[in-house]
């Protein structure tokens, strides 16, 4: 089990160019690489945080965006080394760890709070 | 080819050369021992002997066993490996290193034992409706003809025991080679228990 766990450790090392910096509800722009043949270009996905899941190298996270009047989540491996960075673009205020309900909601009742701190706690 | 004798660590997933996430067992291989060599004009056959698998105290074993092993130190497993090995020396030690230009490798192990199970888990039959009426669910139906020949094939499948026998994955790609942590990782599963023995070769039907 040991060795099993030094090469996910490896792993999480290496490749954990990305802090996980963001949390759940809070809207993210990942850009990720995109293989096209021989040539490599960065696509930028913007969208919002639903869940987290898993640990260690398997840890994922699912973004939620509408696109085309289509809802669209793409589920990204955390330690992927196609993960260039992930920009936080709006902090979101949820009391949940999985915003699943967000899926049966359209328009004005999908939206998440957006997370507006304190003086006292911005300050620090 | 001669194959190695390790042992199955676990499962995992590496990102591969391309970033893409790929499931992995890992497969631990200390360097195995050529203990000796079968001959055709003293044994009949052609063969290599082979040690690997957790080194032993030398209580551990029968006397008869520890015998085998001679001046080296005593291993959990020995194996037979027939035919020519040519470049191979007795007293040779092999490591994972052995794979090192091998595309695709063969894994033999003793699979999980099930238990007594039915024919649908056992033999894939499809069984009967479980609901409108139906008394006829997970039975195996019927095994045979009628007067002649009034008796039941040998070999008819039936329910029983499942599992717990030797079985061969082919063409499993080998993603990594560790020679520091004298590990193996194989993409995809391969049969048995973590812990338990297995026999990593190069594959049979795939070259390169």
């Amino acid at each position: 089990m040991d060795i099993i766990k030094a090469i996910e450790a490896e792993q999480t090392a290496r490749l954990n160019q990305i802090e996980e910096n963001f949390r759940i509800g809070d809207t993210v722009k990942v850009h990720f690489t995109i293989v096209e043949g021989k040539t490599e270009r960065i696509q930028v996905y913007e969208g919002l945080v639903i869940a987290k899941n898993k640990s260690g190298v398997n840890r994922t996270f699912t973004v939620r965006k509408i696109s085309y009047g289509v809802g669209v989540e793409r589920v990204f491996p955390l330690h992927s080394p196609r993960i260039a960075k992930v920009e936080v673009s709006r902090r979101g205020c949820v009391r949940r760890a999985k915003l699943y309900y967000i899926r049966g909601r359209v328009g004005k009742a999908a939206k998440v709070p957006e997370l507006v701190r304190k003086k006292s706690a911005t300050k620090k | 080819m001669v194959g190695l004798i390790g042992k199955k660590l676990g499962m995992t997933q590496v990102f591969d050369d391309a970033g893409l996430v790929t499931p992995v067992t890992v497969i631990e291989i200390h360097p195995n021992v050529v203990l000796g060599e079968r001959t055709v004009d003293k044994d009949g056959y052609q063969a290599l002997v082979i040690a690997g698998g957790d080194e032993l105290s030398e209580k551990r074993v029968l006397k008869p066993v520890r015998g085998q092993f001679g001046k080296n130190t005593v291993r959990k497993h020995i194996r037979e490996f027939r035919g020519e090995h040519e470049g191979v020396e007795v007293g040779s030690e092999l490591t994972v290193a052995m794979f090192s230009d091998t595309g695709y490798v063969d894994v033999v192990a003793t699979s999980k034992g099930k238990g007594f199970q039915g024919v649908m888990k056992r033999h894939n039959f499809g069984g009967g409706r479980a609901t409108h009426g139906s008394k006829f669910h997970r039975a195996n139906g019927s095994t045979g003809m009628a007067a002649t020949p009034s008796r039941v094939h040998k070999g008819t499948k039936m329910a029983g025991r499942m599992g717990h026998e030797r079985c061969t994955t082919q063409n499993l790609r080998v993603v990594r080679i560790d020679e520091e942590k004298q590990v193996v990782l194989v993409k995809g599963a391969v049969p048995g228990p973590k812990g338990s023995m297995v026999i990593v070769s190069q594959a049979k039907k795939r070259n390169g």
